[in-house]
């Protein structure tokens, strides 16, 4: 079975350079041989099958309306040891604590502008640096309660942090159904190699938003833009797993600065928002006045401090991905320690210098916008040809505050059920992070897999899969 | 329960019996078919007519062929009540609050909506036996109740989606009574003959009536077959069993007991006292299409006071805008 697999030139997360299996891959390596080919195409089969009944599927932005598909999920989990995790958790705990102290200052007295830690002129150019945050005191100091880093591994196997997704990211739900999916595959793999669970995330994640209320019991609403936003599964997911309601802008409505759901009962108050909608949408009296998504008034009753809600507005302005550059200074100016996880290097289009050896090395490098996601917008320098080069010359030129270039990176690779056989696919890895009163990162993560060989796009939007990821004990 | 969430409750009832007494119909016309005797004209006219879709049928179709017709009713997309239609709105109602009912329900009227989707792309109505279409889609619909019956919570959600089921069902109990009596009507006089008993019959089991009728009166006769489906108490189809169950909900979900009303109860109580004490030669005097009219009227009336009372959602975006 992995007599022709091939790990050159990456760091393959289960095969070492010498062809053996890591320590802590070992078992589940042979478990695969025994197994043997086609018994695990059945149960990749069958997993397809039931993702799709349990309707555990998402919109693709930019197809037809209603089309949905299911995340492809490969059955052959990723795993990390204890070492592996300990260095993640710690390195995250670290930087969402320094970029938490961040967006307070920037919203208060911008002490790291006046340091000259960080160019003034990148934060007030900022699209997600918003003026009605400015002196806000979001309750306990919290700005980033739910986040999501993206984590890749070079070719020596150290981690990175790619970007952080600081806006209340997606696809925790397919952490949470995957590894119960797998669970029901590889039962007796769960009982011999001890794998820390994950299925109490929605307790802990109503705990922390709870936490965010004085009231002895808080009123939780989930707030989704709706049945046709991709991520609309998971908002249903988590608010039928909290006991919280789910609730879109309509069914929300502001009296007296309180936030209420309108029900068959009349109104109900509402203590703590979960929101998933930007926060531009959030409320048309102060951002985008079209919005129809969002709640006339949300805004002018959670500054008086009547409704709590996560994230914060306005943490946008801290996974800006020119600001990514600079964390490693933010860590060090608020905490007087250095990362405990690196960066991607990454140049800035907006400096001089970087700029002139972005334009010069095009073809090498990989070009994102600082503000698009879901691998939009993005120019893979290797991939692309000479037309795109020139393209994203120009846009660059136009724009230079709006991109950053990165070296291509060699993600690691884990072996998965391919067309053909089992091989190597790269990944990155998305642990999902709580911040109420500590600052917890759930022992498992979402690992997106690029499922067409030699791809490094992970996104789901883009051909990407998932992994159930097991953190052992 | 968010108004919202009750709404689409109360609608993913609705289309849920209304594709599942689409497909009975079906089923049973096709039965009735096999027995006519050669000649006689096959009778998707009337079907198509009691589902009230008539006009926009013939804006499509020439004729009555039975493939048309099955088309029509259960893949035409244009037809907002085909099967396939009532079962995607059934489907996506439920889907927006997938969080409100039991995830084993979700699971089962997923499937139904992957079943019907499967059938329209691999073109079922083209097979040589698509009777067995309209079977299995009434039993999954049957499997989905049974599976909500044991697993969803007993709350409001519960309430409004059986008042959706319930109002839906009194309505095509009495849609196709109207029409099938309708074409029965001179066939009356010569009751007793083998192919009236086939009409009758058909009727009764269009609406899963068909025995336990025969246990309760034994021979077919049609004033008692017509009491069957408006006033029976005991009977789960029954325009009489439907109104008094929808009635139960409502109160369940306002709390009043007898002496206190919503505007809703008065309507859904008048009406089913109406027919509680109502005698079946007396509905035969006032004319039974005429009774029939009267009853879909308030079945109407319900429903609205249904959304008014419950369903409403203050618009708060414009309101609030103009207050500025």
């Amino acid at each position: 079975m992995f007599d022709k697999y091939k790990v050159s030139g990456f760091y393959d997360e289960m095969i070492s350079g010498e062809g053996v299996a890591r320590d802590h891959y070992a078992t589940l390596k042979d478990y695969l041989i025994n197994s043997g080919d086609e018994r695990l195409r059945q149960l990749q089969f069958s997993t397809d099958k039931a993702q799709m009944s349990m309707g555990m599927t998402f919109n693709v932005y930019h197809d037809s309306q209603g089309v949905e598909k299911i995340l492809h999920l490969d059955i052959i989990p990723r795993i990390l040891n204890r070492n592996e995790w300990d260095e993640i958790e710690g390195g995250l705990q670290q930087r969402i604590e320094a970029l938490n102290l961040f967006i307070h200052d920037l919203y208060h007295d911008q002490k790291i502008l006046k340091d000259k830690i960080i160019p003034d002129d990148l934060i007030r150019s900022s699209k997600d640096f918003l003026d009605a945050c400015k002196g806000l005191n979001p309750p306990k100091d919290i700005w980033i309660h739910i986040s999501g880093s993206d984590i890749v591994r070079d070719g020596e196997g150290k981690f990175m942090v790619l970007e952080d997704n600081l806006r209340c990211p997606s696809g925790v739900s397919y952490m949470l159904e995957n590894r119960e999916i797998i669970k029901g595959i590889f039962p007796d793999l769960f009982r011999n190699l001890g794998v820390q669970p994950v299925a109490d995330y929605p307790a802990q994640l109503l705990n922390m938003l709870q936490y965010l209320s004085d009231k002895e019991k808080p009123s939780v609403a989930v707030l989704t833009p709706g049945i046709y936003n991709s991520a609309y599964f998971e908002h249903s997911y988590l608010a039928l797993q909290m006991g919280a309601e789910l609730v879109t802008g309509q069914d929300l409505m502001v009296e007296n600065n309180r936030v209420y759901m309108q029900t068959t009962a009349g109104l109900e108050s509402v203590d703590v928002i979960y929101r998933r909608i930007d926060d531009k949408f959030m409320d048309p009296l102060v951002f985008n006045k079209d919005s129809m998504l969002g709640v006339p008034g949300l805004f002018e009753a959670y500054k008086k401090g009547n409704v709590a809600i996560a994230n914060a507005p306005g943490t946008g302005v801290a996974d800006d991905k020119a600001v990514y550059a600079y964390i490693p200074r933010i860590i060090k100016y608020y905490m007087d320690q250095d990362p405990k996880i690196n960066n991607v290097p990454t140049y800035l289009c907006s400096e001089k210098d970087s700029l002139k050896y972005v334009l010069e090395h095009l073809p090498e490098l990989v070009v994102k916008e600082t503000n698009a996601a879901g691998g939009y917008g993005m120019m893979i320098g290797p991939k692309a040809d000479s037309k795109t080069h020139e393209e994203f010359r120009e846009k660059i030129l136009n724009d230079p505050r709006n991109y950053i270039a990165q070296p291509t990176l060699s993600l690691s690779t884990v072996p998965t059920i391919t067309d053909k056989d089992i091989a190597a696919r790269h990944v990155d890895l998305r642990p999902y992070i709580l911040y109420g009163d500590s600052i917890k990162v759930i022992p498992g993560a979402l690992t997106r897999v690029a499922l067409v060989e030699g791809s490094l796009v992970v996104n789901s939007s883009q051909g990407g899969g998932s992994k159930d990821t097991w953190v052992l004990f | 329960m968010l108004s919202r969430v009750a709404n689409s409750l109360f609608w993913s009832g609705r289309y849920l019996e209304r594709a599942e007494n689409y497909s009975r119909f079906m089923e049973v016309n096709f039965n009735l078919m096999l027995d006519l005797p050669p000649g006689v004209t096959e009778l998707w006219q009337p079907l198509i007519t009691a589902t009230g879709d008539l006009e926009l049928y013939k804006q499509k179709y020439d004729g009555y062929e039975k493939e048309d017709a099955i088309f029509f009713l259960a893949f035409d997309q244009d037809n907002p009540n085909s099967i396939l239609n009532s079962v995607r709105r059934a489907r996506e109602n439920s889907r927006i609050v997938r969080e409100n009912i039991s995830k084993e329900s979700w699971e089962a009227i997923n499937g139904l909506y992957h079943f019907v989707n499967d059938a329209h792309g691999g073109k079922t109505w083209n097979s040589d036996k698509p009777q067995h279409f309209f079977s299995a889609v009434k039993q999954k619909v049957e499997l989905i109740y049974g599976i909500s019956f044991n697993t969803d919570i007993r709350g409001d959600g519960w309430n409004f989606n059986r008042i959706g089921q319930y109002l839906e069902r009194a309505d095509k109990t009495s849609r196709i009574l109207d029409v099938k009596y309708h074409i029965l009507l001179p066939s009356v006089s010569d009751v007793g003959s083998p192919l009236d008993a086939l009409h009758w019959a058909a009727l009764l089991k269009s609406v899963s009536g068909y025995n336990s009728y025969r246990r309760y009166y034994g021979k077919l006769n049609p004033v008692t077959a017509v009491e069957y489906l408006i006033l029976a108490s005991l009977f789960p189809r029954s325009i009489y069993f439907c109104l008094n169950h929808a009635e139960n909900s409502l109160r369940q979900i306002s709390g009043n007991s007898s002496g206190k009303h919503t505007p809703v109860e008065k309507t859904i109580g008048n009406l089913r006292a109406d027919l509680e004490f109502a005698d079946i030669n007396d509905i035969f005097e006032f004319g039974l299409h005429e009774y029939l009219d009267k009853i879909q009227v308030q079945l109407n009336k319900v429903s609205e006071q249904v959304s008014e009372q419950y369903f409403q959602i203050r618009p708060n975006f414009t309101q609030q805008i103009s207050n500025q």
